[in-house]
């Protein structure tokens, strides 16, 4: 399945909703796609649109979503430059705690089985594994 | 998101988030919030037992309403927290910044 989504944050819900209900006909847990899927996958479309696309409405965010074993993988990618995510401070720390942001990446490692970025830093790969 | 406001006899706002509270919709409830601190409310309630999901965005503007309250002088609650965003708050630690209770009762006795 692939989705190309419009970079307006009003398209970020409804994606999810499709996604999650394809993420659930794959094989995954209830559980897994009403929390994990869904906040991963709207924590990565939000800072899609946001930060890499910088909301251009000529720019689209690609979605895929692939079985590969006992595992999904959604696959997220803006037309942006890309950043290094090994740059992002863990917003647990320190004075970190207090910024109102910062929290989506974070959000989105703790949650997913796996997460793996393209050399450029403009798509991400999340896995979840089948129950 | 519906979002309601209560002034209650007490002094305390409480307000109810229906829905999410996400990227799309943050800004209402910080409007709201600083219209209340405008109008000289101090004490605050913010009752999530009728919301589904809070995003990264919507953490933040918890956490950019709660400094503004504490500067102000004022004092906020979080109440009725449901299982996974419950679990939101301790994966971020935000659970250490908020004072949450499990319900609006429990929140608003003592503020």
């Amino acid at each position: 399945m692939t989705v190309a989504v419009p970079s307006e944050l009003e398209f970020v819900e409804h994606t999810v909703d499709l996604v999650a209900r394809h993420c659930l006909a794959c094989g995954l847990s209830i559980k897994a796609v009403r929390f994990n899927l869904r906040v991963a996958l709207g924590e990565a479309l939000a800072n899609a649109i946001v930060y890499g696309n910088r909301l251009d409405p000529g720019k689209q965010v690609h979605i895929a979503i692939c079985l590969v074993g006992q595992a999904v993988q959604v696959h997220v990618r803006d037309q942006g430059e890309g950043f290094d995510p090994d740059c992002i401070p863990d917003p647990r720390s320190g004075d970190c705690i207090e910024r109102p942001v910062g929290r989506g990446l974070f959000l989105i490692k703790e949650l997913v089985d796996e997460l793996a970025f393209n050399d450029r830093g403009n798509s991400l790969c999340m896995t979840l594994h089948r129950a | 998101m519906g979002l309601t406001v209560d002034r209650l006899p007490n002094g305390v706002t409480k307000m109810g988030v229906d829905g999410q509270l996400i990227v799309a919709n943050r800004n209402e409830l910080k409007e709201k919030v600083l219209e209340s601190l405008e109008a000289g409310d101090l004490k605050f309630v913010f009752d999530f037992a009728a919301t589904g999901y809070i995003d990264s965005s919507g953490l933040g503007v918890l956490v950019s309403v709660s400094k503004k309250i504490r500067e102000a002088g004022g004092a906020l609650r979080l109440a009725g927290l449901n299982e996974d965003l419950a679990m939101l708050f301790e994966l971020t630690k935000l659970d250490t910044l908020f004072k949450i209770c499990d319900t609006t009762k429990a929140a608003l006795k003592g503020l």
